[in-house]
């Protein structure tokens, strides 16, 4: 449950703090208010709707391989 | 499992452990991920055998309390509310039924992903009580707070949280007050440590003199992250080590905490097989207590009723092996979990059964 994932900044809304995403190929709207410096085209790590961490780029292909097989078991 | 070409590097690590390993080391992997991770790598089993790696109590699902759960089962049952939930929660057995069982009978019962989804459930119907159910440690604590805040600027009267939300080092102190575990060293969560940093854990090295590194997922993060912790041991020098720099500021995310200490104070809090723990628990402030669905539908708590023959509370503290448990694998399984530990994806018994050898155990 404190799994967070790798996802791709599409489109952002600052004034309420949301952000479309793509994670593992799907888009969601998530929270944006724990990273206010974010901008589109930047990767985050999403839990639960609300994005907790900026990463890079290369990190976020890393961990997107390894939480695709988490998730998949 | 270990792909072929990782296989060579398990094998030099493997190596390198057994070399600086000199003497019996006991780590513990707090988080559920971490033992979910190390379970499909089956690093338990390339350790030497000097090392032992026992799991911890970081699967938020698995700590919550029979009492807690027992609680929010008997809100859901009133069914005057929409209760809103992470899918982990669904399948956790109370005494008179879970959640999916409730939602067979007609419960409304609803899985959603976020809690700002609950937030949406309550816009879209404003004649229906909606109840998020607030379980995670600080990882998932922000989520939460940020839907009150959010309902509380939108003036939202149908929106409440059912609050059970708890903070990992208060529960590392008890582990390590506790004379039975001689515990070397910890591995410490990733994500919990992207809010909270480095920090909250520094009183470990200085006043038990027990060091920790904090590690990503990935199994060679994992190896690098035991190998530190060992280097550190030998060396007399225990400490807290940042290694998943790439996710964990050493401050943590700022934006995070302020937001979690507007909305939340710290309250004593339950936990299954560590207890009562003093200031592990996130209560609402008061400017907030309209949020608090325990205050708004007079919820007492349940009194505490153990399943019989379930053994989480000493799987959690990393005295018991799953496969110890005498119902693991027999009357216990994913399918028809006994105790909480069996149900959530990141729960001990659950990882064990699914990876380290558990299944073949069971036939
Ligand atoms: S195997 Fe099942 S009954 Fe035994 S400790 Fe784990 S969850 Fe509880």
């Amino acid at each position: 449950m404190c799994l967070a994932v790798p996802a791709k900044v599409i489109s952002l809304d600052k004034e309420i703090f949301l952000g479309e995403v793509t994670i593992m190929g799907n888009s969601k709207m998530v929270s944006i208010a724990l990273v206010p410096e974010v901008e589109v085209g930047d990767w985050v790590l999403v839990h639960a709707g609300e994005a907790i961490s900026l990463i890079s780029p290369e990190a976020a292909q890393e961990s997107e391989e390894l939480w695709q097989a988490i998730i998949d078991g | 499992m270990i792909e072929d070409g990782k296989r060579k590097y398990f094998r030099l690590f493997r190596d390198e452990l057994e070399r600086i390993a000199v003497r019996p080391v006991r780590l513990m992997e707090v988080c559920g991920t971490h033992t979910m991770a190390i379970g499909r790598a089956g690093l338990r089993q390339v350790l030497p055998p000097q090392i032992s790696l026992v799991s911890g109590p970081g699967c938020p699902v698995c700590v919550t309390a029979d009492a807690d759960i027992d609680s929010f089962l008997g809100l859901a049952k009133e069914r005057r509310v929409t209760v809103a939930t992470f899918g982990d929660m669904m399948r956790v057995p109370g005494n008179e039924g879970s959640l999916a069982d409730f939602r067979a009978a007609g419960a409304d019962i609803r899985v959603v992903y976020s809690p700002l989804e609950a937030l949406e459930l309550a816009r879209s119907n404003p004649g229906q009580e909606i109840v998020f159910l607030g379980i995670g440690f600080e990882t998932s604590a922000p989520g939460t707070a940020q839907a009150i805040i959010r309902a509380g600027r939108e003036g939202l009267k149908n929106f409440s949280v059912y609050n059970l939300h708890k903070t990992v080092p208060q529960a590392l102190q008890v582990l390590l007050d506790d004379p039975g575990q001689a515990l070397d060293a910890f591995i410490l969560p990733g994500h919990v440590s992207a809010i909270i940093g480095e920090a909250p854990y520094r009183f470990m090295p200085e006043k038990y003199g027990v060091g920790g590194a904090i590690a990503g997922f990935e199994p060679t993060d994992i190896l690098a992250a035991i190998a530190r912790l060992v280097k550190d041991i030998n060396s007399g020098c225990p400490r807290i080590t940042n290694l998943y720099g790439q996710v964990v500021r050493p401050g943590g995310n700022t934006a995070a905490q302020q937001i979690l200490a507007e909305t939340f104070e710290p309250c004593d809090a339950d936990w299954r097989g560590l207890g009562m723990i003093p200031g592990s628990g996130l209560k609402l402030r008061p400017r907030y207590a309209g949020f608090d669905a325990a205050l708004k539908f007079g919820v007492s708590r349940a009194p505490a009723k153990v399943r019989a023959g379930c053994r989480c509370g000493e799987v959690l503290k990393g005295i018991l092996r799953p496969v110890a448990c005498p119902l693991f694998g027999r009357t216990c399984t994913p399918e028809h979990p006994v105790g909480p530990c069996m149900v959530s994806s990141e729960g001990t018994c659950a990882a064990y059964y699914l990876y380290e050898g558990g299944k073949a155990h069971a036939s």
